[in-house]
């Protein structure tokens, strides 16, 4: 048998503990891809964050630290300035990134650290039971607001790109999508660029990845691409929010 | 030997380097010393003080809770630190600023033109020398020469020219009886 | 080994750090340490070393836990409310073993309190601080020396023993200036050796992992278990304190840090009057010198505990005295500072209770 896409070297050979049509397998395999094809994978240090990804650490096959809810663009920058040889990511979820660690989100783009960001957006909290997340939908029901988000009660969702946009020392911020084939390939162009970005010590990269949670939203798989495809897309546009024009940061910063 | 001192007045009269300065002196002197400010939001207006010793043996306290020497260089402090002099001791007074006098009859009053000096120096900054020098004059504890020699050392951007201008009102604070 | 300098004890802190190999600091504004980000700020750079004033103490210590996973030295100060924001992953850091090490220049509490010196964080300090069953090597400094020759101590033992390390100190060893020698050889980052668990570059070797949990059944009870066994060895190994004149007292004042130098004047106002009085400083406050408390409770008469705080030290010398003899508290909490004559004054009362010339409480 003739095997055409093997498992990314950067991807541990284990049984992943994700739910049948969660997205963060998929979002995994992209940034394996990413670090196999730039070749960076054994000076790569990821940033495992508190929530369904927290067993990344596991799953990819390079150094890796997990850290406090919400700090990984901290620890990044801690490992980043103490190591600037090494390629330094943080893998984020929503509740993650944009709720409880929104300081150091802002913060470490405010201060354009050469790192690169991978946020996982699917609407909801993964691990602690499908609660309202930052980006959780107008409408959309949650555990803790089981009538649908109200913006008397909840106010309006995080856009995530659109406000680190603002920010000088944000370069490269891009939504992508993983609903269907043709998006996940799109999605893989943008990870694979803000590493790249990394390489070139252009400064500080983010990917806003729109993603399914089918168990918290009791859903289908299925259905849960038709919810990113029907709802979020109108809520979290795609495209790029800063293309990482012009050229090096000062990468004497240590 | 053991001299504990308080200095005090406006953020700004150099209460705080006066203190520096006494406790390098003393170090180079050969003392055992310590210095300690007040800090923070207190710095800003109102009242800056310090603490500092000069000993021949270990400092204990860094904070001088019953001073054998206050100086007092602006009103509020004297009120401040009237209470809290050891019995016999001394009180130097900024007699260009502060009007008040102390009350006790136990304790000896220097009284200096601090300001008068400095002023007539074309120097109006460094009054609180004149107070150090009336200080190394009236308790023995450090000499003005001991003083002059920190000066470079405390202020390490400052001039030849303007050190010699604090030497000479550490002299005049010390000339004074 | 180096010239007579006058400092500060928060600049005699910050240059200690760097001569003991410290290269990298992260921190946030808070007084009565200022002064050592602001030290740090220019002098980390002179040496190749990275500043960074964080967002937030919770980003700064988190920032550390970064750092620190790549085996260099790292420091972060702050004050009593700054370093209750640290405790989270000061927890973390216990948890995934990694050897950091910070100070504490302890204020007024609680809440915003004040910004006076005092050591109402001690409880913090010595019991761990955040979540989870851990602890922390602590030094409690009560001089500017000591405050510069301590880090390259704590930078050791944290090593040697995979824990974290903090200096508790307050407003005034911080503000304070003292003449210091640094005692000890600069240390050379490059010299030292690279730990076998630091993250970096997997070229040739098996990826690493820096974590503190593991959620299969039993695994994290194992690892607790095993970091205790190195807890119980920092107990047996690592005590320090310094006993001053406790062979013949008939009471012994124990304190530490500030509390102790107001202490020692009392001691030798004690001494001056013929009085049996002796003074036990902790210098280490986990661990706590136990043994060396229960050797004197079987041969002083009393002991009396000096502290700037509600009462937490006394604790300690209680569970340590545990009923021998009676242990009496001289407490001054949030900011204020005990003074050699009034606990010179109590000591003279217990004297007297002790010869029943009178019968107190």
């Amino acid at each position: 048998m003739l095997l055409i896409n093997p498992r990314p070297e950067s991807l541990v050979d284990v049984k992943m503990h994700y739910c049948p049509g969660c997205g963060h397998g998929v979002a995994h395999r992209l940034v394996a891809e990413a670090m196999d094809e730039l070749g960076i994978r054994e000076r790569t240090i990821g940033v495992a964050p508190v929530g369904c990804a927290v067993f990344s650490d596991d799953y990819f096959n390079c150094d890796m630290i997990q850290g406090a809810h919400g700090r990984g663009p901290a620890i990044a920058t801690g490992l980043k300035r103490t190591r600037p040889d090494c390629i330094v990511f943080s893998y984020q979820g929503d509740g993650d990134l944009a709720s409880i660690g929104m300081g150091e989100t802002i913060h470490s783009a405010a201060r354009g650290e050469n790192i690169t960001i991978i946020f996982i957006n699917n609407a909801t909290y993964g691990m602690t039971g499908g609660q309202m997340a930052p980006t959780t939908l107008m409408g959309q029901k949650a555990s803790t607001c089981p009538l649908g988000r109200d913006p008397q009660v909840n106010g309006y969702p995080i856009k995530v790109c659109e406000l680190l946009a603002q920010l000088e020392g944000a370069r490269y911020l891009e939504r992508v999508s993983l609903h269907t084939a043709a998006h996940v390939i799109k999605a893989k162009k943008a990870v694979k660029k803000a590493f790249q970005n990394q390489v070139d010590g252009k400064g500080f990269s983010l990917v806003e990845i729109l993603s399914t949670c089918p168990t918290n939203m009791g859903i289908s798989p299925l259905e849960a691409t038709k919810f990113i495809a029907d709802k979020m897309l109108a809520q979290y546009p795609l495209g790029v929010y800063k293309g990482a024009e012009g050229g090096k940061i000062d990468v004497s910063r240590n | 030997m053991y001299q504990g001192i308080r200095i005090s007045g406006f953020g700004g009269q150099g209460i705080i380097s006066s203190g520096v300065l006494l406790a390098y002196a003393g170090m180079l002197d050969g003392k055992e010393v310590s210095f300690f400010p007040s800090y923070g939001a207190e710095m800003r207006g109102g009242t800056a003080n310090c603490s500092v010793v000069i000993s021949s043996e270990e400092v204990t306290t860094p904070v001088v809770s019953q001073p054998d020497t206050v100086i007092i260089m602006n009103e509020p402090s004297l009120a401040k630190f009237e209470p809290l002099v050891k019995s016999g001791g001394l009180m130097i007074i900024n007699e260009s600023l502060v009007k008040s006098r102390p009350k006790r009859q136990d304790i000896k009053v220097v009284l200096v033109p601090c300001n008068q000096i400095a002023a007539d120096l074309k120097a109006p900054k460094i009054a609180n020398m004149a107070a150090l020098g009336a200080f190394c004059k009236h308790t023995g504890a450090l000499s003005v020469e001991a003083v002059a020699k920190a000066l470079p050392k405390v202020f390490k951007r400052a001039k030849p020219e303007i050190l010699a201008l604090n030497v000479e009102a550490l002299k005049k604070g010390a000339a004074l009886n | 080994m180096s010239e007579k300098l006058l400092m500060k004890g928060n600049e005699a802190f910050a240059e200690g750090t760097v001569r003991a190999g410290c290269r990298f600091f992260a921190g946030y504004p808070i007084t009565p340490q200022n002064e050592v980000p602001e030290y740090m700020s220019w002098r980390l750079p002179e040496v190749g070393g990275s500043f960074i004033q964080a967002e937030s103490e919770v980003a700064a210590i988190n920032m550390l836990y970064g750092a620190a996973a790549t085996g260099i030295r790292t420091m972060t100060s702050s004050s009593s409310p700054g370093i209750s924001l640290k405790q989270e992953g000061i927890s973390y850091c216990a948890g995934a073993d990694l050897p950091i090490f910070y100070a504490n220049v302890a204020r007024g509490g609680p809440g915003l309190g004040n910004i006076a010196g005092a050591q109402g964080d001690y409880f913090q300090s010595v019991r761990g601080g955040g979540h989870g069953d851990y602890r922390v090597f602590v030094m409690a400094p009560d001089s500017v020396s000591e405050m510069g020759n301590f880090p390259l101590h704590c930078y050791e033992v944290a090593e040697k023993y995979r824990v974290p390390a903090m200096i508790l100190a307050d407003g005034i060893l911080g503000q304070m200036m003292e003449p210091l020698e640094f005692k000890f050889e600069t240390v050379d980052p490059k010299s030292l050796k690279t730990p076998p668990w630091a993250l970096g570059d997997c070229t040739g070797r098996k990826k690493r992992i820096v974590r503190s949990y593991d959620l299969s059944e039993g695994a994290l009870e194992i690892m607790t278990l095993n970091r205790a066994k190195r807890y119980k060895e920092i107990e047996e190994k690592e005590v320090l304190f310094e006993a001053r004149s406790c062979e013949d007292a008939e009471l012994i004042l124990v304190a530490y840090g500030t509390s102790a130098r107001a202490s020692t004047a009392a001691l030798k106002m004690a001494r001056a009057q013929g009085l049996k009085v002796g003074l036990l400083r902790p210098i280490t406050l986990w661990p706590f010198p136990k043994k060396k408390i229960q050797e004197l409770a079987a041969k002083t008469s009393s002991f009396l505990v000096v502290e700037m705080s509600l009462g937490q030290l006394v604790d300690d010398v209680r569970l340590a005295v545990d009923g021998r003899v009676p242990v009496h508290l001289h407490a001054r909490p949030s900011g204020a500072v005990p003074t050699g004559e009034e606990i010179f004054a109590q000591i003279q009362e217990e004297l007297k209770a002790q010869k029943g010339e009178y019968v107190c409480y």
